[in-house]
């Protein structure tokens, strides 16, 4: 350790040489071996984007919907609930660790189905999270600290715990990852995208999910704006519940309420009955505890406000199908474009689109569709070509 | 068989569970001194004048809208959130080496801060350095540090329970003892849960043997101005470690002295030796947030923001802030005389000796459980009481309880 400061010093001099008055009232500093972190990868595609002084930039990096003119989009229901909320003149008591319970009830009927069995018979328990990261890392931490599950491995021969292995789909999420290794996670894969049909490689996927008894974990962050209808983006979590699966299911509300930096979110853990969900709730509370006490109420008192008011809600599944039909139309109108300059390719050349015509986008080729008007869908179409052809 | 099957039901945290049995209990006379919330002379929450002026101007300006926030938050609630720490001609600022993460309340701010030192104080691996928190001390600090995978948490003297005052000599003790390099949580200013702050001088001797260890201060600001109704007094402390050349953490909580409770404003303010090694610490900062929660809530913090960046809105804040203490400062004086004319055995200087939201009144757990169950009053285990629980109207029921507590039951 005395070795390690002093090697401390002598760098500092090295590299304040001009501050030597000051560096003899300080000893070195404690920061001296810490690395530069690289910049997000998705976050720091808008940072990049943003110093780009190109009129014809387009950021199509972070998901986060744009209107036609490329502007944010602050929902009139959103709007509507927040005049409501201010009219009540509420005060700003601490939350329960466990969030707005009628932001939590609200959040499960929406995934769920309002006559879900799940819900009426109380086995399952949804904690408001700070949106879909936070609702990820709290299920990670709760998997690594309560999962136990343990297989005859013939490869150590003995029992070996597997419940520290996580499969992402290949490719998924990059915050994924990071996310769940932090908890204390391995991470592993599953085929999911073949580059061939540019669609989901069915067969691999079985192959590689070809283990029984598997825990499920879904990260549910676009209900409502995948197709434009929640039912419809709910099927899959609501069959597997109803085929036995007793899931575990992560929401965000940043998109498809607009929400983003008000960070609503809910973690649902579907338990065997109204008993253990609540062991598992108080284990809940005791996770996230010492990471933030209790949730911010601003966001989830919006959305439950829009979950629980008729008028408002019918209004929100409007405007959500809105954005929606916006991307899909914007998808149509991109590979028409593309199909009018003559591409017939698949494109992997994401340098060339942020160096030569100003379109960011992070570096696995994803765009966000969100990003596309129909202003600059055409700017777009002739550069991915000219990257390609 | 559940994969469940084998979870404990944890115990719930004790603070909000007595809350919780407040709530539920009927008696009349009932009084919550548990929780660490504002409340007016009527026992009701108080919304801050300067909040419901400034929500409604957010409100009001539609080219506002709802956007992520830079992962570590809104850049101008960083920067007066740390002016607001450290003094507005700071030194430190003026020397580009002071940086800050916006964080989930202070519990956000500590576990940032908690994180990054794990993986970057003392080299890269930092599970078994030592972290010390007073004995007592807020109980969520404990898990914040565990959580964050600190191994070996220590407490280190504080609370004279005898003298009921501060154990300055047991302090420098366990400073002086402590391996080198430890990190220590201090409390910037009014003690949770006891009230009793070092003085200047006593400071000055904490700070001596700190930096002659190179002992970490990690600081715990959770009560500017809150505590003596005036955010420079409160502050000093932390502006001279800054001064005396440390570099160091604060953690900033804006739940009680803007009354944001729920809308989780923290600040964690990085004082470094200068901007290049600042830099680089904010840029690990930045992938702990990520991987925890992304990037923070910007109602709170865009309020906090306009208040302290707009001279008579921060005026305005500034007088609010200084209502609440001097109430507070009002409750204790009025406590005290009512326990001494009642002729309560024991001395009552503390009440008015210590500082802030909580007093460590004294009482023992038997002495507790008698206040709870047959008085109705509400307090923590440990004898804290909240002096905001107290009003006018209740004032002298409690007083009474106190006496009958300590006369009846040993």
């Amino acid at each position: 350790m005395a070795l390690l400061k002093s090697t401390k010093i002598l760098t500092s001099v090295g590299a304040q040489a001009p501050v030597l008055a000051v560096l003899q009232l300080r000893a070195s500093s404690w920061w001296t071996e810490v690395q530069m972190g690289p910049p997000d990868p998705i976050l720091g595609v808008t940072e990049a984007f943003k110093r780009d002084t190109n009129p014809k930039k387009m950021n199509l990096g972070v998901g986060a919907y744009r209107d036609d003119q490329g502007k944010p989009y602050v929902l009139s229901c959103v709007r509507k609930a927040e005049a409501q909320i201010a009219a009540k003149k509420l005060d700003k008591e601490y939350l329960p660790i466990g969030g707005l319970a009628d932001f939590s009830k609200a959040c499960a009927q929406l995934a769920l189905g309002p006559d879900n069995e799940v819900l009426k018979s109380g086995r399952s328990i949804t904690v408001q999270t700070i949106s879909g990261t936070g609702s990820l890392r709290v299920g990670g931490n709760f998997v690594v600290c309560h999962f136990h599950i343990f297989c005859f491995s013939f490869e150590f021969s003995r029992f070996h715990n597997v419940s520290r292995d996580v499969y992402l789909p290949k490719p998924s999420w990059g915050n994924h990852t990071p996310i769940f290794r932090d908890a204390g996670m391995q991470l592993k894969a599953y085929s999911y995208y073949d580059p061939k049909t540019c669609g989901f490689d069915f067969k691999g996927a079985l192959d590689d999910i070809s283990k029984r008894n598997l825990l499920v974990f879904f990260d549910m962050a676009y209900q409502g704006f995948a197709s434009g209808d929640t039912d419809r983006d709910a099927w899959a979590v609501r069959y597997f519940i109803e085929q036995g699966h007793n899931v575990l299911l992560s929401q965000s509300f940043a998109k498809n309420m607009g929400l983003y930096g008000e960070r609503v979110g809910g973690f649902t853990v579907v338990c065997k009955d109204a008993e253990e969900a609540k062991r598992v709730e108080s284990q809940l509370k005791i996770l996230i505890r010492p990471i933030y006490s209790n949730p911010p109420m601003n966001g989830a008192r919006i959305a439950s406000t829009i979950l629980t008011t008729p008028e408002l809600y019918k209004e929100w599944l409007v405007e959500v199908k809105g954005m929606a039909d916006r991307i899909i139309k914007m998808r149509e109108m991109l590979v028409s474009n593309l199909k009018k300059e003559g591409s017939t390719q698949n494109w992997q050349h994401v340098e060339r689109l942020i160096k030569e015509f100003s379109i960011y986008m992070t570096k696995d080729g994803r765009i966000s569709v969100a990003g596309v008007t129909s202003a600059n869908v055409g700017y777009l179409a002739h550069a991915i070509h000219a990257v390609t052809k | 068989m559940s994969i469940f099957g084998e979870v404990p039901q944890a115990a719930p945290v004790a603070v909000f569970k007595l809350t919780a049995d407040f709530r539920e209990d009927q008696n009349p006379s009932k009084v919550n001194l548990g929780v660490g919330a504002y409340r007016t002379d009527e026992g009701q929450p108080w919304v801050l004048p300067v909040v419901r002026k400034v929500e409604k101007m957010i409100a009001d300006d539609h080219s506002l809208n709802h956007e992520y926030l830079p992962i570590l938050g809104l850049p101008e609630f960083r920067s007066s959130a740390s002016k607001i720490a450290l003094g507005e001609d700071s030194p430190a600022i003026t020397e580009n080496r002071v940086g800050a993460v916006q964080c989930l309340g202070g519990t956000g701010a500590l576990k940032i801060g908690a994180e990054f030192l794990r993986r970057w104080y003392n080299g890269t691996d930092n599970t078994k350095t030592p972290v010390y928190v007073s004995a007592p001390t807020w109980e969520n600090h404990n898990a914040v540090f565990s959580n964050a995978g600190f191994e070996d948490i220590r407490p280190y003297k504080y609370w004279d329970a005898g003298k009921r005052g501060l154990d300055l000599e047991g302090f420098l003790g366990d400073l002086e003892s402590a391996p080198d390099h430890s990190i220590f949580v201090l409390h910037a200013c009014a003690h949770n849960p006891t009230g009793t702050d070092p003085t200047q001088d006593q400071w000055k001797q904490i700070a001596d043997v700190m930096k002659r260890k190179s002992l970490f201060a990690f600081f715990d600001s959770a009560y500017q101005g809150f505590a003596s109704g005036n955010l420079d007094k409160d502050a000093w402390a932390v502006r001279y470690f800054v001064s005396q050349g440390f570099e160091l953490f604060c953690a900033q909580s804006f739940s009680k002295n803007f009354g944001l409770y729920n809308e989780r404003v923290g600040n964690l303010t990085v004082v470094a030796e200068d901007q290049d090694n600042l830099n680089r610490v904010l840029s690990q900062m930045e992938k702990i947030v990520r991987i925890t929660w992304s990037n923070p809530p910007s109602q709170g913090a865009r309020l906090v923001a306009i208040t302290l960046n707009t001279p008579e809105l921060f005026a305005e804040w500034k007088d609010n802030v200084k209502t609440m203490a001097d109430r507070v400062l009002l409750m204790r004086a009025q406590l005290k005389e009512k326990l001494k004319a009642l002729g309560t055995p024991g001395t009552w200087e503390h009440i008015t000796e210590q500082i802030g939201m909580f007093s460590f009144t004294g009482l023992n757990p038997k002495q507790v459980e008698y206040m709870v169950k047959e008085k109705h009053i509400y307090l923590m285990a440990s004898g804290r009481i909240n002096m905001c629980g107290l009003t006018t109207k209740n004032i002298d029921y409690v007083a009474e309880s106190i006496h009958e507590a300590v006369t009846t039951v040993q």
